[in-house]
């Protein structure tokens, strides 16, 4: 039987917000457990939750982003569980009525066709705190420092029906995140992670099959591999004539294998309701207007601009707008050297090469965008080669010097000069008669020799085109 | 000395007649010889408070004193106090101290009130005759066989048996004018989010509300003028400015229309009640003002579903006690849930786990929509009502309370009777209206309430027209025997 697949994610974006959702305590990433966690984070008897409004202007940011309508009034709701890390017994959450409703974003599949992908809702909530289970023999410590951060839960409709739509889909909610700045999206510090939910059916059945979600996946590449292999576990499991059950399972990236976490019937009955302590969320258009009046271009609009104004072919486009850092850092050198094809080679080759290989962010690039501009425009005046330029690159990107100061420390300047190249083909021609032997009967191959040489001699340094036109004369003569 | 005014206490600590330390040891001098037999204190904090007395009247002598520097007073103990217990009548918090104050706490400190002590009070706030608290029942001063009502039995006990100038309290369903009605005393619940929350352990949040117990309206406007107003910390406070209750108390009645419920004066009233109060309503239109009956059809209506939304929240409010980082924790957890279990078990009291379990049955997958959603749709048909009625009439008058101080046990194993303790003034709540209770003619020796219900944000029109009763009457003057 044929199967088609059925996959919605929900996306837990941190907020980049300097305080939490509901108190004044700090939400930086990495201090001392319990350390940054104040009385109301605490769940301390008697607090009360202050909304932060920063949380909703970035919540509403990302709704227009992706087209979708802000609730001019929207609810906190109680999502009740007991848990030892989560103080108050219950999360504050948005349930009936989220803060941004439905909207959409668009994917380039394989086949680069593009493909619309619906958003339910996005919502804001707290975070909760962390268990700890290692290093407390026979006990769990908690740490209460990210009890309260600010999430924007973002939910897909089911319209993904590849592991690679996923992931394509999670990686456009990540871009536009990032582009909006609205959430550094580190995912090694769990500002962006994934839940899947995954079915299987008959191709041609409209009904969904039973899903089971996969909960908190924290890199691209693990969100594939697992909702591959649920779908093969599902599919597996209805061939063999057993039934998927609903349930939550856990990816294990080491086992590579999703594994059940609880059932159905072992879920908590969450007893939402409108929280009492917090008034419904009401967003004026003065506030939706200034929230999003200072919304950057984003991704698709960018890419589509690049191809229209530098003339950009969809690959390259698509890629040197992968994070608006790398798009503003291309756009600059483009526009400094005049030469946006020349600069698109440069930025995604060696300077993207030289960034993989270091690790580093673009923002700390040691060759600034201003210098790799004047690299590309001693390129196009002469003074380098195209074959030296790599070198002055590499010695740009190990000094931080200037193309100019690289250039002129390892003496990489082109000759121009006809009088010194003529020079050094005279050399060359009467150290090897044999060779001109041949060329002058007709064996045009051996051009190249003759190329080869005076390249070598002079230290590739010597121009190409002078070379060509000063040995055909020399040849001839 | 504890028979004096709020004002003429001020009046004579600015004369320096006596001392706040002077007045606070006066107080403490009537705790130590009345409160073994009352039990309104659970905490009695006489070292801070004559610390605070001293700096009362080093502040006073300077001649900056606030209009309540060196006045000695209590808070009911479901007020965060900085470093002093607050136990909120709990097993659980029996041993919490908070590090920070509550907003009114605050607001009182900064007026100069002086604090000796936190009150008894149910557990958590939860029932009519403050028999439900893990410190032992409160005994009204007035016949020590008998409840003070409650929630907050202590404040009112330690009121009327002049234990304290005036006292904080809060009011969820009635816990404030139904103890003071019992207590003899006056009692006002502002609208709800005239008070910060902020501070306050939480029952049920959305009807909980700070309240002042005092013995007379003038003593009442004096504290709750200080306590009042917008605190950015609790998101449901009123951004309203807060108008001076003093300054209010005297205007004239001429003209007054007050509205008198026919639902209030039916079934289930003590006769010799409603009488003294119809004799107090009559003593009003001696003073000018208009009686007009009104209705408030869905009054039958709010013991239910304030018995399905006070749980509801409660049940979500009271999950953070789980012996986790604060609070009773049960002796040697073997797993998390058995920590969960028998930290809750031992400590929460019947009265507590029975709402719990109803708040979460209420809310929970397939009955929600049968209760809590009904209950709140319900709640908007009896706000309704008020809308209706203030349309024709200022103010409410009608009994605080169907009975007069019972027993003490005599209702504790029929939670429905107690329950019904509250129908005068559980609506209030409901709806988020000022309600207070000022006593009136005692029946058989024990006092009774006449309860006034405003318009929104109408507390010093509450104020005034319990003033100016006051001013004409002297119930509000007697004190219980042995207590003058």
């Amino acid at each position: 039987m044929q199967w088609e697949t059925v996959i919605g994610l929900e996306i837990h974006t941190q907020l980049a917000t300097q305080s939490k959702i509901f108190s004044a305590a700090p939400t930086a990433f990495g201090a001392e457990p319990n350390t940054q966690a104040c009385a109301i984070d605490l769940g301390l008897p008697g607090v009360l939750p202050m909304l932060n409004a920063e949380a909703v202007r970035l919540a509403v940011r990302f709704g227009q982003a992706i087209n979708a309508d802000i609730a001019p009034r929207s609810v906190f709701a109680r999502k009740n569980y007991f848990y030892p890390d989560l103080p108050k017994g219950y999360q504050i959450s948005q349930y009936e009525l989220p803060i941004v409703g439905t909207g959409r974003v668009e994917i380039v599949l394989d086949d680069g066709t593009i493909k619309t992908i619906g958003v339910t809702r996005a919502h804001l909530e707290e975070d909760a705190g962390k268990s700890l289970h290692e290093d407390f023999h026979g006990f769990t410590g908690i740490d209460l420092n990210r009890a309260g951060t600010p999430l924007l839960e973002i939910v897909s409709e089911p319209d993904l029906r590849s592991p690679a739509e996923a992931v394509a889909y999670a990686k456009k909610i990540h871009q536009i995140v990032r582009y909006i700045g609205i959430s550094d999206g580190n995912m090694q510090e769990g500002s962006f992670r994934m839940d899947a939910n995954v079915s299987v059916r008959p191709v041609g059945q409209k009904t969904f099959g039973t899903r089971a979600e996969i909960k908190n996946v924290n890199s691209f590449r693990f969100l594939e591999k697992a909702i591959a292999f649920e779908v093969e576990r599902q599919i597996e499991l209805i061939e063999s004539g057993g039934t998927v059950i609903q349930e939550t399972r856990l990816y294990d990236a080491v086992k590579d294998e999703t594994r059940s976490m609880r059932t159905k019937e072992e879920a908590n009955d969450y007893r939402y309701f409108p929280d009492p302590d917090l008034l419904p969320l009401e967003i004026d258009d003065a506030f939706l207007s200034a929230a999003t009046a200072d919304l950057p271009e984003l991704p698709d609009a960018k890419r589509t601009r690049f191809q229209s104004e530098y003339g950009l072919s969809e690959y390259d486009a698509n890629l040197l707008t992968a994070s608006r850092e790398l798009a503003d850092y291309y756009e600059a050198v483009a526009r400094a050297c005049n030469e946006p094809k020349l600069a698109a080679n440069w930025v995604s080759g060696e300077l993207m090469a030289a960034l993989n290989k270091s690790e580093g962010e673009i923002s700390a690039s040691p060759v600034s965008a201003h210098a790799l501009a004047g690299l590309i425009a001693r390129i196009q005046d002469g003074t380098v080669s195209g074959k030296l330029a790599k070198q002055v690159f590499e010695g740009m990107w190990s000094s931080g010097d200037t193309a100019d100061a690289v250039i002129e420390a390892q003496g990489l300047k082109q000759i121009t000069d006809s009088s010194a190249i003529e020079a050094m083909i005279d050399a060359i021609i009467a150290a090897n008669p044999a060779q001109v032997e041949q060329y002058r009967a007709g064996k045009d191959k051996v051009f190249g020799f003759f190329v080869g040489q005076v390249m070598k001699q002079s230290g590739s340094k010597a121009n190409p085109a002078q070379v060509n036109e000063l040995l055909q004369r020399k040849l001839s003569a | 000395m504890q028979n004096k005014s709020i004002a003429q206490l001020a009046a004579d600590l600015r004369l320096r007649t006596y001392s706040s330390v002077e007045l606070t040891q006066h107080y403490l001098e009537r705790i130590a010889r009345l409160d073994p037999t009352l039990n309104a204190f659970i905490t009695v904090a006489a070292d801070a408070a004559l610390d605070a007395a001293h700096r009362a009247d080093a502040t006073l002598k300077r001649g900056d004193a606030g209009p309540l520097t060196g006045i000695p007073i209590a808070h009911k103990d479901i007020f965060c106090t900085q470093g002093l217990r607050t136990s909120c009548g709990s097993r659980m918090l029996d041993n919490f101290i908070a590090p920070y104050d509550a907003t009114i706490v605050e607001r009182l400190a900064a007026a100069g009130a002086v604090v000796l002590g936190k009150t008894n009070m149910d557990e958590f706030a939860m029932g009519s005759s403050n028999e439900t608290s893990w410190y032992g029942p409160v005994k009204n001063p007035w016949d020590t066989t008998r409840v003070p009502g409650g929630s907050s039995g202590g404040s009112a006990a330690a009121v009327a048996a002049r234990l304290c100038a005036a006292a904080t309290a809060s009011d969820t369903g009635g816990s404030i004018r139904q103890p003071a009605a019992l207590c003899g005393i006056t009692g006002i619940k502002p609208t709800y989010g005239r008070c910060s929350r902020w501070g306050m352990i939480a029952f049920a949040s959305s009807l909980d509300q700070a309240g002042v117990m005092a013995r007379s309206a003038a003593d009442a406007a004096f504290i709750l003028d200080e306590m009042a107003g917008f605190d950015e910390r609790d998101a449901t406070s009123a951004a309203l400015p807060v108008p001076d209750y003093v300054d209010a108390l005297d205007d004239d009645l001429h003209g007054l229309r007050i509205g008198l419920p026919k639902e209030y004066f039916g079934a289930g009233l003590d006769a010799r009640i409603g009488d003294v109060v119809m004799a107090a309503i009559k003593e009003y239109e001696a003073l000018g003002a208009e009686l007009v009956e009104i209705s408030l059809p869905n009054s039958a209506l709010s013991v239910p579903v304030y018995y399905v939304v006070a749980p509801a929240e409660c049940s979500s409010n009271l999950a953070r006690f789980d012996g986790v980082r604060y609070g009773h924790r049960c002796a040697n957890p073997v797993d998390l849930e058995d920590l969960y279990k028998r930290s809750r078990a031992e400590g929460f009291g019947p009265e507590v786990q029975r709402r719990i379990m109803i708040g979460t049955y209420v809310l929970s997958a397939g009955y929600y929509d049968a209760y809590y959603l009904k209950a709140q749709q319900i709640r908007q048909l009896i706000a309704a009502d008020f809308t209706r009625a203030f349309e024709q009439v200022d103010v409410i008058m009608g009994p605080t309370s169907p009975t007069l101080a019972f027993p003490l046990g005599s209702k504790l194993d029929d939670p429905v009777a107690m329950y019904l303790n509250d129908i005068y003034t559980i609506a209030t709540n409901l709806a988020g209206l000022p309600g207070m209770s000022i006593p009136v003619e005692p029946v058989a020796g024990l006092p009774v309430g006449l309860q006034i219900i405003g318009n929104y944000f109408q507390e010093a029109r509450l104020l005034n027209v319990a003033h100016r009763y006051q001013h004409v009457t002297h119930w509000h003057q007697a004190a219980p025997e042995g207590c003058e």
